[in-house]
């Protein structure tokens, strides 16, 4: 079985093909990065309302591969109204078991946990953390 | 020709059952080539021009007798042929030495859509400097530069050409002396991009009159680091040197400096002497099997391939018409960086991008392609498997949901 296989059966195909809080909002409330992978063409924007410390909403659009594309929806359903502090931890948690750094099995990534079998995939790790990174910058 | 022979004399191709399809990126490397960069390495690795010693007389022999091989290759003379970090390098320096020097506000730089970056961002940079104007030729609906389209485009203000031999996306080869006729009548000074040109097949700069020609070791079975410059000797002699430095002077004093000739006042610092050594090996082995050999080969794969493709459903090829051994194409619906981990699961190595030419997307109005391109190591089982593979990919994805 293809370890690609793997990969896209599970959570990635559903985010691809049915993003959860896709779009952008003309809201001045809102704290908006865009990060482009110039060698893939990967282009995301994320967009954050943080009100009290907490991750109020977070909208996503762009055009890229189908990871990079899913990754910014699971990650919009993942962090949407936990702490600033708690999700920064689980983004950064992500990016390290992505790019094959330890990371703390631990916390629970939920649909994230998916895209666990992108480091047998070196070459496409950029494409699954350039949404997460474009979230880091809207909080930090 | 027997491609199944040439495999053997790359090292990276030994033991394994990797189908190397990214030549138009960068080539595999023969063993010649390594083992005369490595005799280097072993036996005489000093610089050159300075030493008065033994070993650095042998380094600057082999130095200047890879230069005097590189030139008679395109049929230019010594002093003609200035040797650079790449093909992109040697680009920049005819835009920054010549272009920014004698262009001039109303000026026109025919330019085209399928320029690579390095043909196009330097030209950019020379018009937004000089007041001077990039003008595009219109390309045909395939995406083709002809004779006719430039003709449109020429007029008593063009001072520059700047064009590509071969596109590195769509395959496509220029008219170029054709075109350098015409852009001479004008008097306009003519730049040409001949990195996918010369490594596929013979380039006489005589013959094709150009006054400037640039090309990349790496794409040519030869090592990364070295590309080489061309330009008429006339031109070169008139150029200022654009970096400063060791060896290209002849006498320093505190306020003044006076420069050596042409090719030595562009190279300043150690020069890539093992590369410039491993380049002159690269074209002794692909003489060895011989120019026409090789585009045959190269063709009658990319045949091959094309006809089998496009007996597939759900697959674009943007360019059935290519002249070389190039294939742009896509699984329709499939983002080419899903389309090319399928691809490299089963060790075909394979580009995904936009192939620095983003004006060549625009203008197919794609955000990026899968690009397959074919070489003399290349043999019709890589051909039968990449096309497996192409069917595979296709039935997963579709199967998959996208």
């Amino acid at each position: 079985m293809r370890q690609l296989e793997n990969l896209y059966r599970q959570i990635i195909m559903d985010h691809y093909k049915k993003p959860r809080n896709k779009g952008l909002l003309d809201d001045a409330r809102y704290k908006k990065e865009h990060i482009k992978n110039p060698s893939c063409g990967d282009d995301v924007t994320i967009q954050t309302f943080v009100e009290d410390g907490i991750v109020k909403d977070i909208r996503h659009d762009g055009t890229g591969c189908s990871i990079c594309c899913s990754s910014a929806s699971v990650l919009s359903t993942r962090l949407k109204n936990l702490p600033v502090v708690e999700a920064l931890k689980i983004s950064e948690n992500y990016i390290n078991m992505i790019t094959n750094k330890p990371y703390d099995e631990t916390i629970e990534l939920e649909d994230a946990q998916a895209y666990e079998g992108i480091k047998d995939f070196p070459a496409r790790t950029k494409c699954a953390t350039i949404a997460w990174k474009a979230f880091e910058n809207t909080v930090k | 020709m027997d491609a199944t022979s040439f495999k053997k004399d790359f090292p990276a191709l030994r033991n394994t059952d990797l189908v190397y399809l990214d030549t138009a990126a960068s080539s595999l490397t023969p063993t010649s080539v390594i083992k005369q960069m490595n005799e280097y390495y072993e036996h005489y690795p000093v610089n050159v021009h300075r030493g008065v010693y033994k070993l650095s007389f042998r380094a600057t022999e082999m130095y200047e007798a890879a230069r005097n091989t590189i030139a008679e290759f395109i049929g230019a003379t010594f002093e003609e042929t200035v040797f650079t970090r790449g093909a992109s390098s040697a680009l920049n320096l005819v835009a920054s030495a010549y272009g920014l020097t004698n262009l001039k506000e109303g000026d026109e730089i025919i330019v085209s859509e399928l320029e690579h970056h390095s043909h196009i961002l330097p030209w950019q940079n020379v018009a937004k400097k000089t007041g001077a104007k990039l003008i595009y030729v219109p390309l045909t609906p395939a995406g083709r530069i002809t004779v006719d389209n430039f003709k449109h485009v020429l007029s008593d203000k063009t001072k520059m050409v700047v064009l590509t031999h071969v596109s590195n996306v769509m395959g496509y080869e220029t008219p170029i002396e054709n075109i350098i006729t015409l852009a001479h009548a004008q008097g306009a000074i003519v730049s040409v991009d001949a990195a996918q040109s010369v490594p596929h097949k013979p380039v006489d700069v005589k013959k094709m009159d150009c006054d400037f020609l640039a090309f990349s070791g790496h794409k040519m079975c030869g090592p990364t680091g070295i590309g080489v410059l061309y330009g008429k000797k006339h031109l070169l002699d008139d150029l200022e040197p654009i970096e400063f430095g060791g060896d290209m002077n002849d006498n320093v004093e505190k306020y003044d400096a006076h420069f050596k000739d042409t090719p030595y006042k562009f190279e300043t610092g150690t020069p890539p002497i093992a590369e410039a050594i491993g380049l002159a090996a690269a074209i002794k082995y692909l003489r060895s099997i011989g120019f026409e050999t090789i585009y045959a080969h190269e063709n009658h794969l990319k045949e091959k391939a094309l006809d089998a493709l496009e007996k597939l459903e759900g697959i674009t090829v943007y360019n059935p018409g290519t002249d070389t051994g190039i294939i742009t194409f896509n699984l329709d619906g499939v983002h080419p960086h899903d389309a090319v981990s399928f691809f490299d699961e089963d060790n075909i190595a394979m580009r995904a991008g936009h192939h620095c030419a983003q004006l060549v997307m625009r203008f197919l109005d794609v955000p990026a392609t899968l690009r397959a391109s074919f070489y003399l190591y290349n043999d019709e089982a890589d051909v039968n498997r990449f096309i497996e593979n192409v069917k595979a990919a296709r039935a997963f994805f579709t199967e998959v949901g996208f």
